[in-house]
């Protein structure tokens, strides 16, 4: 129904939309390879070497490390419950169905402030030293969710008969999981793993308050950029992390086709 | 193992029990436990000697709401969250509408991934480029300057927390409008159209309204995400000048050290939340999604 004109106008739109939603992404990945210590535009010397500094900073390293076993760990916890809530409210019908999705999504339809708060009462109402532990436990929460809705979508578009198909052959529930089940849903487990871990790997609302003295990277990047010193190497964590963020969800997009990826939590 | 695959498999219910307790187990425990744990924290008070927790009910958490400045803040950042979302609608909509209803298929899945990549890509890398961008001699100051338009700095403001917000959370915009906008059949177009409409006509009266439940959607996004932020005023606004609820909340459980404070102040947000969802929905934004 456009006109030529409307068309232009909107492309134009588009495409200054576009720039603004990657230039800044672009700016910092290009001050990652800036030799100055001062940071100034435009950049006279690039060069690698903030990267082997930052590498071999003991507090960036055992952020990352930290950051790494934390995504791991939360990643694997919320696979598991993820999946297990995805099938329980899929395949099932039961009282307050309709309640139990809107109930996972919670976690992060409300802000993250309200999610971190709760936590961090919860731990000192319960007398709970904060600590990798409850760092976990408020990642694998907010997790859950992208877990489920990846699977939920996929068991919607799958079909319930193959599984009875496969027990009707004669296999058992173990069995049938395994080659009908799992099969079906495995990219579908990849992708919301990839961006469960990725969603871990960055938070830091909801790590400021659940964890106690020990850095996860993002807190690393958080009192780095705050106190202004190692900025050249602040360019480097962030662009590795930017980074990090971005691989697995071009693989996810790439495996689902951008189906469970859109953070949507109303559907 | 057959037979116990038999079993469960005659028992729907232990089936349904098995595999959603572990979820709803953890959610229950530890989630909505924490969240009843929150409120009843915001009826307490620390004992300003022992800095102890004092488990007795008391109001005066949500008396000091009224104290200066906690209602200027709560202000602040419900006007700074409404002018963002404005401003994420604004460029959302025409950006939804070319991919939904212009674009080639190639093309439009192609702006698809461009709008996914920033919304997942890491939130502290993204505040702090416009930190790069905005700050005295910055890349900004450097491009104005070389087209002779003189230095805006404006960096550590509230206009710098406000284009940082809105660039932050303009995906969580684009996707439900987008998906709104996805789903107008053309006949609706062509009809308006066969009617004697003209194009901003159709516009007006087709196309927009049928755009407002994704626009409320996304809206829902920008407006949780900006009450609950912390992070960016503090890397990108001025300090106090420019301290948002979060900012209130951050503080007390870290300097200020008064949790109680804190989880009253966090109702703040919890209840806009609800008011605001609640009206949503009297505007029958929710039948149409």
């Amino acid at each position: 129904m456009e006109g030529r004109a409307t068309r232009a106008v909107l492309v134009a739109w588009v495409i200054g939309v576009l720039v603004f939603l990657f230039l800044p992404i672009a700016t910092i990945v290009i001050f990652a390879f800036d030799r100055s210590n001062v940071q100034s535009w435009p950049i006279q010397h690039f060069t690698t070497h903030w990267f082997s500094v930052a590498w071999d900073d003991p507090a960036v390293r055992s952020a990352l490390w930290l950051s790494v076993k934390a995504g791991i760990a939360a990643t694997c916890l919320a696979l598991v419950l993820g999946s297990a809530a995805a099938f329980g409210v899929h395949r099932f019908r039961f009282f307050g169905r309709e309640a139990v999705s809107l109930f996972l999504v919670l976690p992060i339809a409300l802000p993250g402030i309200i999610t971190g708060l709760a936590l961090r009462s919860f731990f000192t109402f319960g007398g709970i030293n904060l600590s990798i532990v409850t760092i976990i436990i408020g990642h694998t929460t907010f997790c859950i969710v992208v877990i489920y809705n990846n699977v939920v979508a996929r068991l919607r578009r799958t079909s319930g008969s193959l599984g009875e198909a496969s027990m009707d052959l004669g296999a058992h529930g173990l069995q049938t999981f395994r080659y009908v089940t799992l099969p079906t849903i495995a990219t579908a487990l990849v992708s919301g793993a990839l961006l469960a871990f990725a969603l871990s790997f960055d938070e830091v609302i909801v790590t400021t308050f659940t964890a106690g003295a020990q850095s996860t990277l993002p807190i690393w990047i958080f009192g780095a950029i705050r106190l202004g010193q190692q900025l050249p190497e602040v360019n480097v964590v962030v662009t590795a992390v930017l980074v990090l963020t971005l691989i697995p969800v071009a693989l996810a997009t790439k495996l689902t086709g951008g189906g469970g990826l859109t953070r949507s939590t109303v559907e | 193992m057959a037979r116990v695959s038999a079993a469960l498999w005659r028992r729907a219910w232990l089936r349904a029990a098995l595999t959603l307790s572990p979820p709803l187990a953890w959610f229950l425990v530890i989630y909505l436990a924490s969240l009843v744990v929150m409120l009843v924290t915001a009826f307490w008070t620390v004992n300003p000697f022992t800095n102890n927790l004092q488990h007795q009910f008391s109001l005066t958490n949500f008396a000091a709401l009224f104290d200066a400045p906690i209602p200027a803040i709560i202000g602040r950042t419900v006007l700074i969250a409404a002018l963002v979302t404005l401003a994420d609608i604004i460029l959302a909509l025409p950006f939804a509408y070319f991919m939904a209803r212009v674009a080639t298929h190639r093309v439009r899945n192609a702006l698809f991934v461009a709008v996914l990549l920033p919304l997942w890509a890491s939130y502290l890398a993204r505040v702090y480029a416009w930190i790069v961008i905005l700050t005295k001699d910055g890349t900004l100051d450097w491009t104005t300057q070389h087209l002779g338009l003189g230095s805006p700095n404006i960096a550590y403001s509230n206009l710098a927390m406000g284009i940082v917000f809105a660039y932050i959370w303009l995906p969580f915009m684009i996707l439900p409008i987008y998906g709104a906008l996805e789903r107008i059949p053309d006949s609706f177009i062509e009809a308006s159209a066969d009617l004697g409409a003209r194009n901003p006509m159709t516009l007006r009266s087709v196309v927009l309204p049928l755009a407002l439940p994704g626009v409320v959607a996304g809206s829902i996004f920008t407006f949780s995400l900006t009450l609950g932020d912390f992070i960016t005023p503090l890397l990108i606004g001025s300090g106090s000048g420019t301290n948002l609820i979060g900012n209130v909340i951050y503080d007390n459980i870290g300097l200020a050290n008064n949790l109680p404070f804190a989880a009253a102040l966090a109702c703040v947000p919890i209840a806009i939340m609800i008011v605001y969802l609640l009206g949503a929905r009297a505007l029958g934004a929710f039948e149409a999604m």
